[in-house]
């Protein structure tokens, strides 16, 4: 049993089906890719599975407990951390500060009220902040506001974030969106070098082949609501059914 | 100190220097010069001064913070005054037990409001808390609860006051007026005659600023806390705070309630001040002249509230008070026909025409600097660092070149 499990989820929106008897299966420890043509579904997937949209019919459990019903901050603390198409990070805040974020939710939970002591008391998550800047390069950017930096560093930032909670799953969403291509092979460095070290999964909708050859050990092609088919990326790159409802298209 | 950083600190002890001096601040003019009516130094207007400050620095702990606009925050000023004036007509004139139950009930009208109104955000949450205030400003006005029990909750139109009549179990013979603890009259006041100065040092004034100092030492614990820091952070990117795992319902309404025990101890030492309470106070005027204050002071900053609170309070006592008889006094150097235009020119801008003045210099604020009085304070700062800044280097590099 994987560390995720899709089974027979429909969501349908008016008189479209967005996804039709989606299953899908995520080996723990494993990077395993998303793609599909525009409007197959992959965002609406990725809700579902943040809580974000509650599916018609279908459950999905991920390590065996469903996540179904619970909001998106419950879902967020059973270990599911989410990297957003534009990186969403907290602009108005300084780096550094961004960074303490996650490290307090990690410690105190979804909510705790520590109204009257100071910040700069607690060394311990500046000290784990600061170290994860450093891990990530963006020490010296630390004092900065966040939202000064340059889009490569903001996902760096925002992935980093999310990395500090410790996740046992991440979920990227178009991580390389509207990148050039030097952050873009940045990103992918820096996935693979999570990958190396951590034992994190990692789930990733992708546009961008080359990211998703670079990165994937399984692959789920979806089309139209449906996947369509699961495999290894080298049987995907020759796959008859693949060329012709994706990779035939923008060949075409 | 106190478990502030070194500005932090700095910054309390220019609030309190600021408050524990202030009736000699506000009073630079003599007595008996022309000048003497752009004096504040009187203890009515001082009063009003920190206590809408309270006001203003709890207000920012929400809008500031959280960026969540409440626009009917005046319904804990009012109940806040009529929870005082309760306590006056139930046990007596002292003011401790008045306050502590004003702060203890509009926190629970803040759960409440908080808890409904915080369904919604951005303009859906304004007209919420609107609403609410309005609907509370209905019931004081009519006395709508009091009907239902036959008896009289706010008075209705009147306004809630003391009458002999009131129970006042613990009122003894010497007691006419609010007190602390019956050590000190609210209203004693000790006027100091200096030359042509004379400054007044009113009992309530003091305690208000003591409270109000008490307040500011708060807010600024808050800003620094690791909830503050989560409250600006939910003012940045609420999806982000969600996708981290924090749920900011919560830390919405702490803000939230927090804000509105502040707004109900305003209206507590209003009327500790003056033994009365209306459900004017809780109109919408009311609730929209404290966004204006924060906003002109500038939201988010520290003492921002603050001075936003006594700009305005100054402006529409001291302004309003302008007549065409001071502007005759004023331009009377002017030739006969030029100093009635002159007259002519300034009349719609004082007196009653004070909303008008404040009106042009909000717009001002807004336009040229976004970031209210504290922002301004800040470019002049800054102007005079760079002029000390550039001089010295200078001076250095011309010899090395």
């Amino acid at each position: 049993m994987g560390i995720l499990e899709v089974r027979n989820v429909n969501k349908r929106f008016g008189g479209l089906q967005a996804l039709g008897d989606v299953n899908l299966t995520v080996e723990e420890n494993s990077v395993h890719a998303i793609i599909g043509p525009n409007g197959a579904g992959k965002s609406t997937l990725l809700n579902v599975l943040v809580g974000k949209l509650i599916p018609d019919t279908g459950s999905v459990s991920f390590d065996g407990q469903s996540v179904l019903g619970r909001k998106p901050f419950e879902i967020n603390q059973m270990g599911i951390s989410r990297v957003f198409q534009t990186p969403e990070i907290f602009g108005d805040l300084t780096v550094l500060e961004n960074m303490m974020i996650p490290i307090f939710a990690k410690r105190d939970g979804a909510f705790r009220m520590h109204a009257v002591n100071s910040i700069s008391g607690e060394q311990e998550i500046i000290d784990q902040a600061e170290h994860m800047l450093e891990n990530l390069n963006l020490a010296d950017a630390r004092h900065d506001h966040s939202a000064s930096m340059s889009r490569g560093n903001k996902r760096r930032l925002e992935i980093g974030m999310c990395l500090a909670q410790e996740p046992r799953l991440l979920l990227l969403d178009e991580p390389t969106a509207g990148m050039a291509r030097a952050d873009t092979n940045n990103t992918i460095d820096l996935l693979k070098q999570i990958k190396d070290e951590r034992d994190i999964t990692i789930a990733i909708i992708e546009h961008d082949m080359h990211v998703v050859f670079s990165l994937a050990e399984r692959i789920t092609v979806l089309a139209q609501g449906s996947p369509l088919v699961e495999d290894s990326p080298e049987n995907i790159k020759g796959h008859p059914k693949v060329r012709e409802a994706y990779l035939g298209e923008t060949a075409a | 100190m106190l478990g502030l950083g070194k500005r932090d600190t700095s910054l309390v002890i220019i609030v309190t220097l600021m408050a524990l001096l202030a009736p000699f601040i506000l009073n630079p003019f003599p007595t008996e010069s022309a000048m003497a009516q752009f004096n504040a130094g009187y203890p009515d207007l001082l009063q009003r001064f920190v206590i809408f400050g309270i006001f203003a620095i709890g207000f920012n702990l929400l809008f500031g913070l959280t960026g969540y606009l409440s626009f009917g925050h005046a319904a804990f000023l009012g109940i806040g005054s009529y929870a005082v004036v309760w306590m006056y007509k139930l046990l007596d004139y002292n003011i401790v037990p008045g306050l502590v139950l004003a702060i203890i009930v509009s926190g629970l009208f803040a759960v409440l409001i908080g808890y409904i109104s915080l369904r919604r955000s951005g303009i859906y949450f304004s007209i919420l808390t609107l609403a609410f205030a309005q609907m509370m400003f209905a019931i004081s006005y009519s006395d709508l609860i009091g009907r239902f029990f036959d008896t009289s909750i706010t008075n209705g139109e009147t306004g809630l006051q003391v009458y002999t009549s009131d129970p006042q179990i613990l009122l003894n013979d010497w007691e006419s007026v609010p007190h602390l603890l019956g050590l000190v009259e609210m209203r004693s006041t000790y006027i100091l005659d200096a030359g042509a100065w004379s400054f007044s040092f009113n009992a309530g004034y003091y305690f208000c600023a003591i409270i109000m100092i008490l307040a500011f030492y708060l807010s600024v614990r808050i800003f620094r806390s690791p909830f503050g820091l989560m409250l600006r952070a939910m003012k940045s990117n609420q999806q982000r705070m969600t996708y981290t795992g924090l749920n900011t319902k919560p830390y919405a309404l702490a803000a939230f309630v927090i804000s509105g025990m502040y707004a109900g101890l305003a209206g507590g030492l209003l009327a500790s001040m003056d033994p009365l309470a209306g459900a004017e106070r809780m109109q919408w005027t009311a609730s929209g002249e404290v966004v204006l204050m924060t906003i002109l002071g500038g939201a988010g900053t520290l003492i921002g509230p603050v001075l936003g609170a006594g700009f305005i309070k100054y402006f529409e006592n001291i302004f309003s008070k302008i007549n065409d008889t001071v502007l005759h006094q004023w331009f009377s150097f002017m030739p006969d026909g030029l100093e009635d235009a002159m007259v002519f020119i300034v009349h719609p801008f004082i007196g009653k025409g004070w909303h008008l003045t404040l009106g042009i210099l909000f717009m001002l604020v807004v336009i040229f600097l976004p970031g209210g009085l504290v922002e301004g304070g800040q470019r002049i700062a800054r102007l005079f660092a760079r002029r000390k800044d550039t001089a010295p280097k200078e001076t250095q590099s011309t010899p090395a070149e």
